[in-house]
C-alpha cells in the first residue's frame, strides 16, 4: 500500500505530469505542519483575520421545541467569508507562499471555497483563478461576483455535468498545464495524498474548539456531533478530535436530493461503491462500468459524486454513520432554523440541521447534540425562494 | 517477441489512437482495420470514461459521444475479440483506472488476454500506485505501459527501470490536444530513459502534422497521434474511415522517411 491510506482508501492516483507537484506539496506540508513559526502565523490569521474561535451557541428555543437532547450549534457560519472553508484555505495559501508559489487555483461548488481562496489570495498577494461548473455559476451568481470583486478570475466549466466534479477535473487539467508557479488549493478532504490529511488537519480546529467549549459549558463531551458531508471537510473537521472518544456518535448527513430511491441524489455512502477517482480510492456514485454518475442536490456544495477517503474508512469501521437527507427536508430545516433561532444556515449545513431535528426528540434531555453550521445561508436565499415558487427581484 | 516489441523492431513506430464507440463500435472496427492496412504499427483504443482528467477538449468530447452512444467495456471487449480474428497489429487499451477497478481488475485483464489486447495505458495510475494493476497484468500476459512527463525529472530513472513494452513520453505539460509547438524537453527525457533501459520511447500529446511526427521520431522510437485523428472522426463521423486512412498513410510515410534518412546516415 502506498502513502496516505485510511485502510484501503486514499492514495495518489494522479497523472505522472502532476506527481512531482503533489510530492512537493507533501514534502512542504511535512516540513511546515510542526513548524512553530508557520503555526503561529496561521493561528494569528485564524484569530485576527477569520475571527476564530467560532461560537458554540446553545439553541435553547430549538431544544425546547424538539423536546429532547440539548442542541448546540458550532457557528462556522460566523467566520470571515461565511463558512468553514477559510480554515483550510488560510493554511494552504500560507503553505503555497512558503513554497514560493505565486499563483493559486481552486475548484468551487457553491462558491464558498472559491470565495475563501480568492480572499486569502487577495490578502497574501497571490494571483488567483477559480473553476466553477456552469450550472453553479448560474445558481450562485452572487458568489461569482464576490470572487471577481476579490480580484480572482472565475472560469465557468462547461464540460460534463457542469458541476463540482467537472470543476475539479478542470482545475486538475489547469494544474497540469501550468504547474511550476501554481498551487492547487483543494477545498475538501479529497484528492491525492497529502490533501485529505492536510485539509483535515486544517479543519480539525473545529472539533478542537467544540471539545474545549462544550467542556466549559457542560462539563462533558457531546453525545452526538452532526455535520453535512459532500467531499466532507467540515464533517472531518468536526469529527476529528472525537474519533478516539467512543461515546460520541459521529453522524454525516449526505445530500439525498429527490431521494436515494431516485437517480437524482448525491448520497455517496447510501448509493455508491468503491472506486478510484480524483486522485483517491474511496466511495463514489458510479455505474457497473465505473462511469461516474451525474449526481444531483439542491445544494451546490454537496453536489459531488464522491466522499473523502477518511470518511470511507470511518464508514467501513462503523465509527461514523452516514444518513441521507432530501432536498425537501433540508429546505424545511433551512426555514426552521431561520425562524426559530434567527440564524440562516447554508443549505449544505441545513442537511445536518434536518437530521438533528429527527434525532433530538428521540434522545434524553441530559444528552447533547452539536450541529456544525458549516456556513451561512445568505447565498442560498434566492435559490430557496425559487424552490418555494416565490418570485424575488434582485 | 511480443506484438508490441515487433512494432518497434528495426523501425520507427507510428501509433494511432481512437476512442472506442465514437461514433459507433462498428466504425471503430472499420477504423482499426483500415489503420492497420495503412501502416499503423500499434493502435491505442480508448475505453471511454465519464471524467478523463488527462484529456483536452477533443478527446473529452469523443468520450462523451461514445458513452452517449451506449458504449460499454463489455461491448468493446466483444468488438476487439472479433477484430483479432483478422487484425495482427498490437492493440493497447487506454483508459482510466476506475473503469478497470470497478469492472474488476482480474476480470478485466482476463478478458484482455482472451480477446488479444496486448497492453494497457492508464494515465491516472502513477509509479507509486501501479502495482495493484501491473502485478495482475503480469499474471495475464498483458503489458503495463508507463508514462513519463516533462515534469518527471529524477523520477524517469525509477519509472524506466520497471517499464515494459514501450515508454509513453508525454511531450508537453497539460492535457492531450493538437499543439502548434511542442516543447523541446524530448531529447533530455529520451536520453534519461536511455541511461536506464533500451525500451523504446514513443512520444505523444500534441502531434498532428507530418513535420511534428518526423521531428519526434528523429529523437524517439515512435510518434503517437490521438487528437488529430479523433478530430477527423468527429468531423466525418460514419464516413471517417477514408479520411483517417489517408491521414494515417501520410503520417506513416513521413515516419518511414526519417527511418530511411537515419539508415543512410548510419551507413
Amino acid at each position: 500500500m502506498s502513502k496516505g491510506r485510511f485502510g484501503e482508501y486514499g492514495g495518489q492516483y494522479i497523472p505522472e505530469t502532476l506527481m512531482n507537484a503533489v510530492l512537493e506539496v507533501e514534502k512542504a506540508y511535512e516540513t511546515y505542519k510542526d513548524d512553530e513559526q508557520f503555526n503561529q502565523e496561521l493561528t494569528e490569521l485564524l484569530n485576527n483575520y477569520a475571527g476564530r474561535p467560532s461560537l458554540l451557541y446553545y439553541a435553547e428555543k430549538m431544544t425546547k421545541q424538539l423536546g429532547g437532547a440539548k442542541i448546540y450549534l458550532k457557528r462556522e457560519d460566523l467566520n470571515h467569508t461565511g463558512s468553514h472553508k477559510i480554515n483550510n484555505v488560510l493554511g494552504q495559501v500560507l503553505l503555497a507562499k512558503r513554497m514560493g508559489k505565486t499563483r493559486v487555483i481552486a475548484e468551487t461548488g457553491a462558491g464558498q471555497h472559491g470565495v475563501a481562496t480568492a480572499t486569502a489570495a487577495a490578502l497574501m498577494d497571490m494571483e488567483c483563478e477559480i473553476f466553477m461548473g456552469k450550472e453553479d455559476t448560474d445558481r450562485q451568481a452572487l458568489n461569482v461576483y464576490r470572487m471577481e470583486l476579490l480580484g480572482a478570475k472565475v472560469h465557468a466549466v462547461t464540460s460534463g455535468t457542469m458541476t463540482l466534479k467537472d470543476a475539479v477535473n478542470e482545475t486538475m487539467r489547469e494544474w497540469a498545464r501550468r504547474v511550476d508557479d501554481t498551487f492547487y488549493v483543494l477545498g475538501s478532504v479529497m484528492g491525492p495524498h497529502p490533501f485529505p490529511t492536510m485539509v483535515r488537519d486544517f479543519q480539525s480546529i473545529i472539533s478542537k474548539e467544540i471539545k474545549q467549549q462544550i467542556i466549559e459549558k457542560e462539563g462533558k463531551l457531546p453525545d452526538a456531533v452532526i455535520a453535512c458531508v459532500g467531499g466532507g471537510s467540515n464533517a472531518m473537521g468536526a469529527f476529528y478530535n472525537f474519533i478516539e472518544e467512543e461515546g460520541v456518535r459521529l453522524i454525516g448527513c449526505e445530500a439525498a436530493g429527490l431521494g436515494v430511491e431516485t437517480a437524482r441524489n448525491a448520497a455517496t455512502i447510501a448509493t455508491g461503491t468503491t472506486g478510484v477517482f480524483h486522485g483517491m480510492k474511496s466511495i463514489f456514485c458510479q455505474d457497473q462500468y465505473g462511469q461516474i454518475a451525474p449526481v444531483y442536490s439542491i445544494s451546490a456544495g454537496l453536489d459531488y459524486p464522491g466522499i473523502g477517503p477518511e470518511h470511507a474508512r470511518l464508514y467501513e469501521t462503523g465509527r461514523a454513520t452516514y444518513v441521507p437527507i432530501t432536498d425537501d427536508e433540508a429546505v424545511d430545516a433551512f426555514e426552521y432554523l431561520s425562524k426559530t433561532e434567527g440564524i440562516i444556515p447554508a443549505i449544505e449545513s441545513s442537511h445536518a440541521v434536518a437530521y438533528a431535528m429527527k434525532l433530538a426528540g428521540t434522545m434524553d434531555k441530559d444528552q447533547i447534540i452539536v450541529i456544525n453550521i458549516s456556513g451561512r445561508g445568505d447565498k442560498d436565499v434566492a435559490a430557496i425562494a425559487r424552490y418555494r415558487g416565490v418570485k424575488i427581484y434582485d | 517477441m511480443t506484438r508490441i516489441e515487433e512494432a518497434f523492431y528495426d523501425k520507427k513506430a507510428f501509433i494511432s489512437f481512437i476512442t472506442a464507440g465514437d461514433p459507433s463500435l462498428e466504425v471503430t472496427k472499420q477504423l482499426v482495420i483500415r489503420m492497420e492496412q495503412e501502416g499503423a504499427d500499434l493502435i491505442e483504443i480508448g475505453i471511454p470514461f465519464s471524467d478523463p482528467v488527462a484529456e483536452g477538449p477533443v478527446i473529452q468530447a469523443a468520450n462523451e459521444r461514445a458513452l452517449k452512444a451506449g458504449t460499454t467495456t463489455d461491448k468493446i471487449f466483444a468488438m476487439v475479440k472479433e477484430l483479432r480474428q483478422s487484425v495482427k497489429v498490437p492493440l493497447v487499451f487506454l483508459t482510466y483506472y476506475n473503469p478497470i477497478f470497478t469492472y474488476g481488475t482480474e476480470r478485466f485483464l482476463r478478458n484482455c488476454q482472451e480477446c488479444g489486447v496486448d497492453g494497457v495505458i492508464v494515465p491516472d495510475l502513477p509509479f507509486e500506485e501501479k502495482r495493484e494493476l501491473s502485478d495482475v497484468c503480469k499474471q495475464f500476459g498483458v503489458t503495463f505501459i508507463s508514462l513519463i512527463a516533462p515534469t518527471s525529472h529524477e523520477r524517469i530513472k525509477m519509472i524506466a527501470k520497471e517499464a515494459e513494452g514501450f515508454i509513453y513520453c508525454v511531450s508537453s505539460l497539460g492535457v492531450t490536444g493538437v499543439r502548434s509547438a511542442i516543447a523541446n524537453d524530448i531529447p533530455r527525457m529520451v536520453s534519461l530513459v536511455r541511461k536506464t533501459t533500451d525500451i523504446p520511447c514513443a512520444v505523444g500529446f500534441g502531434i498532428a502534422t507530418k513535420e511534428q511526427a518526423m521531428a519526434m521520431v528523429e529523437i524517439a522510437d515512435g510518434a503517437i497521434v490521438g487528437s488529430a485523428i479523433v478530430e477527423l472522426v468527429a468531423k466525418y463521423r460514419e464516413n471517417a474511415v477514408d479520411y483517417v486512412g489517408d491521414y494515417v498513410r501520410e503520417m506513416k510515410q513521413a515516419v518511414e522517411s526519417v527511418e530511411e534518412v537515419q539508415e543512410k546516415i548510419a551507413k
